[in-house]
């Protein structure tokens, strides 16, 4: 139990996903000095590596691809419908940032160039592969996403607004089946079945790890927003994981 | 004052991605805090989001490679090649 480590730890977030190891450890600051600014040295291995790729180093191209490319089908198989359409968006993606080396300004991360490509192609896809979203945003009686009204008590109570009907802890549940391959699967759906930002939001904050920030810049969206969109789909994802370990537990 | 009444359960479950991403007022914080340690069912709600979190990051434990480098590599080339 206990919230991740790193969910809220922009340096941490950068370090795991965010460049090649070669580039990592180069330059004067060390990864680990604990002064260096955050995102400084980022910038520097940046411009390292795109000044590499336009000179046509295959090994750094090779690093590049081999880093980024596992959290890039993950993402791109949130939004369509087969694994074999999102590897040809990811396919698709590389193929465009060969093209559009050239044109990167560097007003973004490389990673956030990269994976803005990546999720303007997979959305596409997915918008043109599957019609019907699920879930609506919020419902007309909810309290906050998928928690309806009805769970709390009436304001006429003695305690208005309390749980009427309370979650149940999900510590009873035995650990194989709340870890098990049902419940990521189910996950992996509730995700898929958000409306696309949601969807993006949640994947790259909690799935993939990004901080808010990096997400923001991704999405070009302002902080405000990018917190809606994560509570939404939350919320959402908790209340199908409840209907779904209702009855699991043991006592 | 109780804080039951200072701070609904309705209220609180609203407030959760907000403090769990550290993001909420000084003021706002610990009247959630407080609530939350009277409120085993809040305490719940918030762990299970906690929760929900956590075991979405495990869906990056599927890392099955792609085999898509051959076909990048070789437009790589073509565009960069020396």
């Amino acid at each position: 139990m206990g919230r991740r480590a790193g969910l809220n730890d922009r340096a941490g977030c950068a370090r795991s996903t965010s460049l090649p190891s070669r580039f990592r450890h180069r330059g004067p600051i060390g990864p680990r000095d604990p002064d260096r600014e955050v995102g400084q040295n980022d910038d520097v291995d940046d411009q390292q590596l795109v000044a590499a790729l336009r000179a046509g180093d295959e090994s750094a191209f090779r690093d590049v691809v081999t880093g980024y490319q596992a959290s890039m089908l993950r993402l791109a198989s949130f939004h369509t419908s087969t694994r074999a359409v999102a590897e040809e968006v990811v396919q698709e993606t590389w193929l465009a940032v060969i093209k559009g080396l050239d044109n990167f300004e560097g007003r973004s991360s490389f990673k956030t160039w990269v994976f803005a490509i990546l999720a303007n192609r997979a959305r596409s896809r997915g918008t043109r592969e599957r019609r019907s979203v699920p879930f609506s945003s919020l419902e007309a009686d909810e309290v906050t996403p998928g928690v309806p009204g009805a769970r709390f008590r009436p304001p006429s109570d003695r305690w208005p607004g309390h749980w009427s009907d309370p979650p149940t802890p999900w510590s009873d549940v035995p650990a194989d089946r709340l870890e098990g391959e049902e419940t990521r699967a189910l996950i992996f759906d509730a995700l898929r079945s958000l409306p696309p930002q949601q969807r993006e939001v949640m994947a790259l904050r909690d799935v993939e790890g990004w901080s808010a920030e990096e997400v923001c810049s991704l999405l070009q969206i302002s902080d405000g927003n990018q917190r809606v969109l994560l509570h939404r789909a939350r919320g959402k994802v908790r209340s199908v994981l409840e209907q779904s370990l209702k009855g699991a537990e043991v006592s | 004052m109780t804080s039951y009444e200072d701070l609904p359960c309705a209220e609180a479950v609203t407030m959760v991605t907000e403090y769990l991403d550290g993001t909420l007022a000084t003021e706002e914080r610990a009247v959630l805090e407080r609530h939350l340690v009277i409120c085993e069912f809040c305490a719940t709600y918030v762990d299970q989001l906690r929760e929900t979190i956590r075991l979405a990051g495990t869906l990056r434990e599927e890392d099955v490679p792609v085999p898509l480098m051959d076909v990048v590599l070789e437009a790589f080339r073509e565009a960069r090649g020396t």
